[in-house]
């Protein structure tokens, strides 16, 4: 170890932000800057993520949301009003509309006068992810791999410093994966991406190395943060290895493993949630700590991470995190302190050699794209996230506050009522609206003809094979909106619903402790007895919300304890889950909202159930529900209210199992 | 109006209550929802039929059932489906996914899809299958009956469907399989699913054009067909639409039906099997009877 005099650059500082509207976020990344931050990372709304305009009905509630809508140029203009693009190093997580939103951003781009050649940043563009953890994809798989190519192509060519994937471990680690589901996923993923950028005809072989130079990786780091080192060390060497043997990339530089990071946000509490401080400190130690698989670009989440949405104060509170580990310790002053430890060696065999083990299984399914669509990969994680619920309920895997040391003295961070919308950033209400009057005048103003004839021109790029990154641009110059981009793509392509992974190999690990699981299934007997056939649950998630893990803990725990559950998958809308109720004759009708859109969504799916005649069917709801909106759902009807605090799933088995039984006798 | 003069009217909230029914164990429904399965039985929707979907799991039979339901919508064929899905053994819960796989146009009520557990009926077709799919009848133009694919479900589903669509999958062993398990009897469709894995797929097809032939049994429509492009979807609804046409519906009369929409779930597979099968036996000779392999113990 040897003590240097100039320290390590230390990583990208990155905080991931955008909300409301492009003015609004565009003050945001501003301010950002000025505090010292390195880069900026965008988060899009949900209907810009999916290619929907603000006015859609899909868009309901969700436009402006969890990030900045975008829904033709003039807002990508506004969003980087002031900011050099030319200069300015932007990560994007844009996945599905990841060649619009490239467009637009080229497009803007060119207006401030910038040359294409200048621009630097990431566009993530991994749909596999999407697949299994995130939701917002649009497309097939086969076609949505294509459309990633078009990226790449597009980028090798026109835009040589921008990383044109990010490849995302981090989302699996949020949907349960295990670290050697985690690396070797994401590995497999990638290689199945340069595979087919490989086959492309329009990429020059000679600049192959080049492209998989280009790949960057987007991980997670979780509390157990040796393992997580180990982790981050043997995917460079692995990534290294396959670089070499597979592809034959000669240059070592083009093999390395450059990542960045978001800590592990599925751990933070809604208990005791400052506590959450802590645990991101040390999930960065995890991918700080080794210089030799350090990260390039870290994000971290707030304190009130499950509470809903970060104030700009929560973002500074963690930015203020990474400033104190680059710049106050001495972390960045020596070289890697882990290579040659014998106890770190030994760990990274034995990770190696599962994810060998886990690849060749994916390669026995089919390939990735095989097992994304059979929903075999799907289904592990669910197993997976089924298995650590279970040891959290157990006792366990030990979580402070939530399942040991719960007592708590008053805490001064809970807010004026003792937890309600202080804590958190509460988006405009009127911020919906303004973007869609602000997308109807856009309307009104451009040329139709153009309109028309730029859409023409993707629509036969789409549809020829042709890459259809450069009519997107000109679209994006002509004015073509977000959801008029999305629907020539549906049209040519076909919308994708992906397995929900819930299979008979998915089930409750024995001895769910505590309540019981004997207990909730003997509830639902009663209920079932009740209602003269067994209980029958619906478990819906309207809206374009992606989280999925909550319902399908939910629908893994209730056919466990008894009940014939339904569940269809994702992004569902109020009268899609009033047609289920409908004809498969349920009981109870379950929501799962982590979005934030459930003031909104709630009284649609009460509408869209009266509409069919089943007021009578009781409705509960789940996720990210903040204290301050419990009131007011339970005014509108709402049975019950679950927040991830009940994380007693046998206790909610036996609460649901009630709410039906009530509901027989009131019949 | 009764609640069978409303099912037969194709009220949806009628549907609703008479399914409801029908699969309801408490004793006091017993006997309204034989009435009910015995009034709707007698009186089939005008040209209503009952399509049975059947094939080991994963072999696309969700998929197919909702490329035939897109293939009748476009006939202006209104269509009813019940799906069945294996309950657990552990605590007799299910997951009922099937219907996801069947996407139709936003507020297009044409289309009723029910999903059913096995319930205690392991593999075999749910308690209520039978009953739903006669109440479904008195309201859809066509009725699919998606079995879970494993155990008594084949023979099952045939007792109540005027013609079964047997699916395999390319390249598997099924279709040998199928042919020993004596699938052959049933009066249906084959189906190789899953056209779009290209030459597997038709030589899979070839192997049961001979298969049929060597057994005396060439007259067996065979279908090549992919659910995810729709190619030779249409031809199959034509096939099934044209299944031992005149055939009457259900052979099972009126009484009978009301008797399987009460209890006793167990004994009733057994019971419609050993009915049927030496009718079936007399009509062809040469075929053999075989229980259908297990896919998955
Ligand atoms: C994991 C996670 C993800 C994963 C999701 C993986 C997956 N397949 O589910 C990934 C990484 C993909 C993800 C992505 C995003 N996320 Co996120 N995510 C989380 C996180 C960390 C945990 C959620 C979770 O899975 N918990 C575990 C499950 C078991 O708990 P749960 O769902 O709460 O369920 C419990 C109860 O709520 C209840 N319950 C839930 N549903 C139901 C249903 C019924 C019927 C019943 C009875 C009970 C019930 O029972 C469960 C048992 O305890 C939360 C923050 C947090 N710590 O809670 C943010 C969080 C939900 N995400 C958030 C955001 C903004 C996003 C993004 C939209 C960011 C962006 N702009 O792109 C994306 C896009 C996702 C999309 N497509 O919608 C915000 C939402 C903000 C808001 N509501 O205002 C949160 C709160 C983080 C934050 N503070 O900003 N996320
Ligand atoms: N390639 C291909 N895959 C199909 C086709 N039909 C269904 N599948 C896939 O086969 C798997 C099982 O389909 P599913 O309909 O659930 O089968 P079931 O268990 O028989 O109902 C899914 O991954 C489908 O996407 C097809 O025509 N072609
Ligand atoms: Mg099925």
């Amino acid at each position: 170890m040897t003590s240097r005099d100039k320290p390590d650059r230390p990583w990208l500082i990155r905080t991931y932000s955008g909300h409301s509207s492009a003015a609004a976020s565009n003050a945001l990344y501003r301010e950002n800057l000025a505090r010292g931050q390195t880069g900026l990372s965008v988060a899009f709304d949900l209907p810009t993520q999916t290619g929907y305009d603000a006015d859609a009905p899909e868009a309901l509630g969700e436009v402006g949301k969890v990030g900045v809508p975008i829904g033709a140029l003039p807002d990508m203009e506004t969003l980087f009003d002031g900011i050099p693009l030319s200069r300015m190093n932007t990560s994007m997580t844009i996945n599905a509309t990841a060649p619009w939103l490239l467009a637009l951003y080229v497009a803007a781009a060119e207006r401030q006068g910038a040359d294409r050649r200048d621009l630097l940043g990431t566009t993530q563009n991994d749909l596999v992810k999407e697949f299994l953890s995130r939701g917002t994809y649009m497309l097939p798989p086969e076609a949505s791999l294509r459309l990633q190519t078009d990226v790449i192509a597009f980028t090798v060519r026109e835009l040589p410093k921008w990383n044109p994937v990010n490849v995302c471990s981090y989302h699996l680690q949020e949907a349960g994966a295990t670290p050697v589901l985690e690396v070797s996923y994401a590995l497999a993923n990638a290689l199945t991406l340069l595979d087919a950028v490989r086959a492309r005809e329009d990429v020059d072989a000679a600049l192959f190395p080049e492209v998989a130079g280009r790949i960057s990786f987007f991980v997670n780091a979780g509390i157990r943060f040796v393992t997580e080192m180990v982790k981050l060390r043997v995917m460079g060497d692995l990534w290294d290895e396959l670089l070499q043997d597979r592809y034959g990339v000669a240059d070592p530089r083009l093999r390395r493993f450059r990542y960045g990071v978001q800590v592990n946000s599925l751990g933070l509490t809604e208990q005791q949630p400052e506590n959450n401080v802590y645990r991101i400190a040390l999930e960065m130690l995890g991918v700080v700590l080794s210089k030799r698989a350090r990260a390039r670009a870290v994000q971290l989440p707030a304190w009130n991470e499950a509470l809903g949405l970060p104030r700009p104060w929560d973002q500074q509170w963690s930015l203020r995190l990474q400033q104190i580990m680059a710049f106050e310790t001495d972390l960045l002053e020596h070289d890697d302190l882990f290579d040659g430890s014998s106890a770190v060696t030994a760990l990274e065999e034995e990770l190696a050699a599962d994810v060998r083990r886990e690849m060749a299984w994916i390669e026995a399914e089919g390939g990735v794209i095989a097992a994304v669509a059979s929903g075999a990969m799907k289904e592990r994680l669910v197993v997976a996230n089924a298995e650590r619920l279970a040891r959290i309920e157990r006792g366990e895997q030990k979580v402070v506050g939530v399942n040991c040391f719960e007592e708590s003295a008053p805490s001064p961070l809970a807010g004026g009522d003792g937890g309600g919308a202080d804590q958190i950033l509460v988006v405009d209400a009127g911020a919906g609206a303004e973007q869609i009057a602000r997308l109807e005048a856009h309307r009104v103003q451009r040329n139709k003809n153009d309109v028309a004839a730029a859409l023409q021109a993707l629509r036969d790029a789409a549809k020829s094979g042709a890459s259809v990154m450069e009519p997107s641009i000109r679209a994006a110059h002509a004015g073509v909106t977000t959801g008029e981009w999305g629907a020539v793509m549906r049209e040519v392509f076909g919308e994708y619903r992906a397995p929900t992974g819930l299979g008979a190999v998915v089930t409750t690990p024995d001895g769910s402790a505590p309540g019981g699981l004997e207990a909730a299934r003997a509830a639902v007997r009663r209920a079932s007895d009740a209602l003269g056939r067994r209980l029958k649950l619906l478990v819906g998630k309207p809206g374009l919300d992606g989280h999925s893990n909550g319902a399908e803990q939910i629908a893994v725990r209730a056919r466990d304890a008894g009940m014939e559950v339904v569940y269809e998958g994702i992004r569902l809308t109020p009268a899609q889950i009033a047609l289920a109720a409908e004809e498969e004759g349920v009981h109870v009708v379950g929501l799962s909202i982590l979005s934030g859109s459930h003031l909104e969504l709630v009284p649609a799916v009460l509408a869209a159930l009266r509409a069919r005649d089943l007021a009578d069917v009781p409705l509960v709801v789940g996720g990210i529900i903040p204290e301050a909106d419990r009131p007011a759902l339970l005014a509108l009807g709402v049975a019950r209210v679950f927040t991830p605090s009940d994380f007693d799933l046998n206790a909610i088995m036996t609460a649901i199992a009630e709410v039906a039984a009530a509901s027989a006798a009131a019949a | 109006m009764t609640l069978a003069d409303d099912v037969r009217a194709g009220s949806r909230r009628a549907v609703r209550e008479a399914l409801n029914l029908v699969e309801s164990e408490r004793a006091a429904d017993l006997a309204a929802a034989a009435e009910l399965v015995d009034a709707l039985a007698g009186s089939p929707r005008e040209g209503a039929r009952i399509v049975g979907l059947t094939g080991p799991p994963g072999v696309g039979k969700s998929t197919l059932a909702g490329a035939l339901v897109r293939a009748w919508r476009g006939d202006g064929l209104t269509v009813g489906v019940v799906a069945v899905d294996p309950s657990s053994r552990r605590s007799g819960g299910a997951f009922l996914g099937d219907r996801a796989r069947i996407d139709r146009p936003p507020g297009d009520d044409g289309v009723f899809v029910r999903s059913m557990a096995a319930r205690d009926r392991l593999g075999g077709l749910a308690p209520g299958a039978f009953a739903g799919a006669l109440v479904l009848r008195a309201a859809y133009d066509r009725v699919l009956v998606e079995t879970v694919g494993v155990g008594q479900s084949e023979t099952d589903v045939a007792t109540v469907a005027d013609a079964t669509a047997v699916v395999v999958q390319p390249a598997s062993g099924d279709v040998l399989q199928f042919i020993k398990a004596g699938l052959m009897e049933l009066d249906g469709v084959l189906v190789v699913n899953k056209a779009d894995l290209g030459a597997i797929a038709r030589r899979s097809l070839r192997d049961l054009r001979v298969a049929l032939g060597l057994l005396g049994r060439p007259e067996v429509p065979l279908v090549l067909a992919s659910a995810h492009t729709g190619d030779g979807v249409d031809a199959l609804a034509r096939a099934l639409d044209a299944a031992r046409p005149g055939r009457p519906g259900p052979r099972a009369p009126a009484p009978r039906a009301a008797r399987r929409a009460r209890g006793r779930p167990r004994d009733r597979a057994p019971r419609h099997a050993r009915h049927r099968r030496p009718r079936r036996a007399r009509r062809r000779p040469r075929a053999r009877h075989r229980a259908p392999r297990r896919r998955r113990p």
